[in-house]
């Protein structure tokens, strides 16, 4: 019985650390598409290149951890920027399904020039992150890595560190009000291209920090930019334009698909946690198609 | 009422021969008129007649095929509408755009943004330099408040109030830009005529207190009449009329073309 319950905290706990993982990731997606409607399918290789540029200045450079994580985050800027300049810039004013169509052809670029710079072999990640079991959880019959707790801890501040971006600084402001309306934005002197160029930087630091947790739990490798792909239910659970939504969407999958593998599996036949965040998706899709947090879509017609 | 008591000004904006057209259709053609410091200036003329676009046009959301503006003495083809806005060009839009999810407190705010310019890490820290630049620029932000009268709304979404209210709360967010030249489109749309009323003393308040220049366009003739210094008419994108309210009033064309109902002309 005693065993059965402990059991239960661990999957519950992995679950719920698993989607952390997810919820990052998310979180990209839906601070670019709450200030500019882009859909940015090249989220999850964001991550990927962040986490290859990473590795690749550590090993070349041999810098300590710190310096490359800094120079990265000046990279992912340095790329926003040429985002902004040599795609967005061009295209604004075009259909959401346009400019979605270039971050798939960004995506590629992306991968091939990561590829092309850092080769396609796996490799490690070690920013020092501290691994291993939780002793004291351990002890009580819980295994839980001290890497997922770190995880865990970085998005939760991160997650603070945006609410007071966005609630308390005039930039934040001014977010806020691109996403409400273009136009007015535009009519008290926001700079569209001045607030892209930020939260496509905001968003590359966002893949960073997913980049570095994903790759130093199961090191940084191609299959990396798939995660974007579990994203995706994540965000049509919590909502396209909600940060709080990507967070608990996150965590529903994580917990959900951990729960479905081992308390179903037994049933209806394993490996539920390939599939069950689409059904889940799907189920939402039929039933509150803007998610758990997202704004009613009403179209004009 | 239409006597102010303050000095119309040397030329602050200007339009040369503007022409705009989308595809097929000429939305303007060679429009020239000026504005004056401190001067209230009617743009009027039926659905359709291009006076929106013409206001797209001075605050750069359209850029015309054709003609100049000058502004402040500086001629440019186009403006782009940051820079308007840096320049000292504000406005308000027919269907009101606010910030929906943000309170009103925080629309008015955003007016300041531009002067606003403490480094985003003091920002964040919400501590020191930026601390004191946020509290000014509330301070400033309060004064229009209690100007146009909006003290109890400040901390409600903007998409939660009454429609009257969302235009008062837009006027401020222009307002708060402290600008030198004010476009209002349709600042009276869909008021009652209480709201209206009221509207019309916001706006001859800013003119002379602020000594604001205003360009406005407005249906209700009664109250362009009253308020505006000169009027201008547009008509299928064509200027039909320039001149002061009892010019305009007695110009045949403008009475053909808009006005043409001669048993009621106070009604358009």
């Amino acid at each position: 019985m005693g065993d059965s319950l402990l059991y239960f905290i661990e999957v519950t706990i992995g679950g719920l650390l698993a989607g952390v993982m997810y919820s990052l990731v998310a979180l990209g997606f839906v601070l670019i598409f709450k200030a500019s409607g882009i859909f940015n399918f090249a989220q999850g290789v964001m991550a990927l290149f962040a986490a290859l540029t990473l590795v690749g200045l550590m090993e070349k450079l041999g810098v300590p951890a710190w310096v490359a994580i800094v120079m990265t985050i000046g990279v992912m800027i340095l790329l926003a920027w040429l985002i902004e300049r040599l795609v967005l810039q061009h295209l604004v004013n075009q259909d959401p399904i346009i400019l979605f169509m270039a971050t798939i052809g960004l995506a590629y670029v992306l991968e091939g020039v990561g590829d092309l710079m850092w080769g396609s072999d796996v490799k490690a990640l070690n920013v020092g992150l501290p691994d291993g079991a939780v002793d004291w959880m351990f002890d009580l019959g819980i295994y839980v890595t001290k890497l997922e707790l770190v995880a865990a801890a970085t998005a939760a501040a991160l997650v603070a560190v945006l609410a007071v971006f966005f609630q308390r600084t005039r930039i934040g402001r001014a977010l806020r009000a691109v996403a409400d309306d273009h136009q007015a934005a535009l009519s008290v002197g926001i700079s569209l291209r001045t607030i892209w160029v930020i939260v496509w930087s905001v968003s590359g630091i966002v893949a960073l920090v997913a980049g570095i947790m994903w790759g130093s739990s199961s090191g940084v490798q191609f299959s990396l930019s798939l995660i974007a792909l579990k994203a995706l239910p994540v965000l049509i659970l919590g909502g396209f334009t909600s940060i709080p939504g990507a967070i608990i969407g996150g965590l529903i999958i994580g917990v959900g698909e951990k729960w479905a593998e081992i308390y179903l599996g037994d049933y209806i036949g394993h490996a539920i946690e390939n599939w069950f965040a689409y059904v889940l998706a799907l189920a939402f899709l039929l039933i509150r198609p803007q998610g758990l947090f997202g704004e009613k879509i009403i179209e004009r017609v | 009422m239409t006597q102010h008591e303050r000095a119309i000004g040397d030329t602050l904006l200007k339009v040369d021969n503007i022409s705009l057209g989308f595809g097929g259709v000429q939305a303007l053609s060679n429009i020239s008129f000026d504005i004056r410091e401190h001067e209230i200036r009617a743009i009027i003329g039926p659905n359709g007649a291009g006076k929106t676009s013409m206001l797209n046009v001075i605050n750069g959301f359209y850029h015309p095929q054709e003609g100049a503006i000058t502004f402040k003495g500086e001629v440019r083809r186009a403006m782009r509408p940051h820079v308007a806005a840096k320049q000292g060009i504000a406005r308000t839009f027919q269907n009101v755009a606010l910030f929906k999810g943000m309170s009103t407190l925080d629309n008015i705010m955003t007016g300041r943004n531009l002067r606003m310019h403490k480094n985003i890490l003091w920002q964040m820290l919400y501590y020191g330099p930026a601390r004191t630049e946020e509290m000014e620029h509330r301070r400033r932000v309060e004064e229009i408040i209690d100007f146009l009268e909006i003290q109890a709304i400040r901390r409600v979404p903007v998409g939660k109030l009454p429609y009257g209210l969302q235009k008062r709360v837009e006027l401020a967010r222009a307002l708060a830009m402290e600008p030198e030249l004010l476009l209002l489109d349709e600042p009276m749309a869909g008021m009652n005529v209480e709201e209206k009323e009221d509207m019309c003393r916001f706006i001859l308040d800013v003119n002379e207190q602020f000594g604001t220049t205003i360009a406005l366009i407005e249906h209700d003739m009664g109250v362009v009449m009253d308020i505006s210094d000169r009027v201008v008419v547009l008509d299928y994108g064509r200027k039909l009329a320039d001149g002061t309210p009892d010019e305009v009033r007695g110009n045949q064309d403008v009475i053909d073309a808009y006005l043409g109902v001669p048993h009621d002309e106070g009604e358009a």
